[in-house]
């Protein structure tokens, strides 16, 4: 998903109060900030919701590289408003993230070296602009089936995040799957393009929910924790049987030989992604990831000046004030 | 040294009669980015028509350990509830 693999810390906590706050989750409470919480539960939410929020800047790259050139004034309104609100979302995560104690600086400082991710689906590149309506459909179609159910997370911040996230989010996969429906019932090349874009984005967002792990350590902790709700497996699955009968309406062919209608199970059957081409991505040898990261860093670097500026003129304006308060006292 | 811009706590009054309700926060340089930074963030679809920003270092919260302290006397006190009085029925509704 956006958060994918992320490892859940061990805890070396006093085995009452884990008792205890595993009782909390269970009833159904909400932890909050000041709450006592196991260091392994701290750590693991501010590498998961770190990565969440570095997944929604990185993510307005692709993007944000086809405002200038959308076909009409309303398609550039339209995008220019769906690539503010994955900043907006950015920053409601980071927000959440600085209340379990990490600095906002500090998730900065970690996405630029490369020691904190951000979702493996930012490192393809968006060739022309069906993808742009494929990036909304289909990643924004399989972020929506991660994030529902994360409203419900144990912690009240990341909670309350994914609760305005998720109320923004379906306008985006709505007018993803607008612009491609545009495009499948135009010319045959508008057609073909569309197709294309599917073809490229299918298997990249399938890999979005992550390997399976009904095995993995990991989740197990991270569901007792409320942290992660579904499996990786059961969310790919769900979302297979949302997208195909939309790719069907609209004429497309997903690009897969071994799809096929499971009765028994009442969804469909299909192929794996590749995962080792995943496992290459995330290792940052997919096709855009130093691209991406050259691109936060130049922005980051090239807007110090703009930062220290803005916060020296506050310090001075601020001294300026307590000065003539002095003065008039 | 990091000099990273401040902590706000961002306050909106989602409609007229309403009080402000805290949404989430924000970092800015000064109170009028603040305020700029709330509207951007916040605000993206008419969910205000007000905006409050607070400096969040200049919030005083309770501790989860004085829950008991605070809140608990309260709960001992049955005779503020109108239910804890018994009216007959011949009295009529009050």
């Amino acid at each position: 998903m956006y958060a994918q693999m992320v490892k859940s810390e061990a805890t070396n906590d006093d085995p009452e109060k884990l008792a205890a706050f595993q009782a909390r989750i269970d009833a159904g409470e909400k932890i909050e900030p000041k709450d006592w919480m196991p260091e392994g539960y701290r750590k693991t939410l501010i590498r998961q919701i770190g990565q969440h929020a570095h997944s929604e800047i990185v993510g307005q790259l692709p993007e944000g590289n086809w405002i200038t050139r959308a076909p009409t004034l309303e398609r550039k309104a339209i995008l220019l408003a769906k690539v503010q609100d994955e900043a907006g979302h950015g920053l409601y995560l980071y927000c959440a993230a600085e209340t379990l104690g990490v600095s906002r600086d500090d998730l900065t400082e970690q996405l630029l070296s490369g020691r904190m991710k951000y979702s493996s689906i930012f490192n393809y590149p968006t060739l022309n602009w069906a993808d742009i309506g494929a990036v909304g459909w289909l990643v924004d179609g399989a972020a929506i089936m991660n994030q529902v159910p994360l409203q419900r997370t144990s912690f009240g911040p990341y909670s309350r995040a994914m609760i305005r996230i998720c109320k923004e989010e379906s306008f985006h996969q709505r007018q993803g799957y607008d612009l491609i429906r545009v495009m499948a019932q135009g010319s045959d090349e508008q057609r073909a393009m569309a197709q294309d874009a599917l073809n490229r984005f299918w298997y990249p967002s399938l890999m979005m929910f992550g390997p399976s792990d009904k095995d993995s350590v990991h989740s197990t902790q991270s569901m007792a924790w409320k942290i992660k709700i579904n499996t990786n497996d059961e969310l790919r699955q769900k979302f297979v049987d949302q997208t195909v009968p939309q790719a069907h309406y609209l004429g497309l062919t997903i690009p897969d030989e071994g799809l096929v209608w499971n009765e028994a199970k009442g969804g469909w059957d299909f192929s794996e992604p590749d995962w080792s081409e995943f496992y290459e991505v995330l290792k940052g040898n997919g096709p855009c990831n130093t691209d991406r990261m050259e691109a936060r860093q130049k922005a980051w670097a090239d807007g110090q000046w703009f930062r220290d500026g803005l916060m020296a003129h506050a310090n001075k304006a601020a001294a300026r004030r307590k000065a003539a308060k002095v003065a008039a006292e | 040294m990091s000099n990273e811009w401040p902590l706000w706590e961002v306050f909106i009054r989602g409609q007229h009669g309403l009080n402000h309700r805290h949404v989430g926060s924000l970092h800015a340089p000064d109170a009028e980015l603040a305020m700029r930074h709330a509207r951007d963030v916040y605000t993206r679809r008419n969910e205000g028509v007000s905006i409050w920003v607070v400096p969040s270092s200049e919030i005083t919260a309770s501790a989860p350990s004085d829950k008991g302290p605070l809140f608990e006397p309260s709960n001992a006190k049955v005779y503020r509830h109108p239910t804890f009085y018994d009216i007959p029925d011949e009295v009529g509704h009050m």
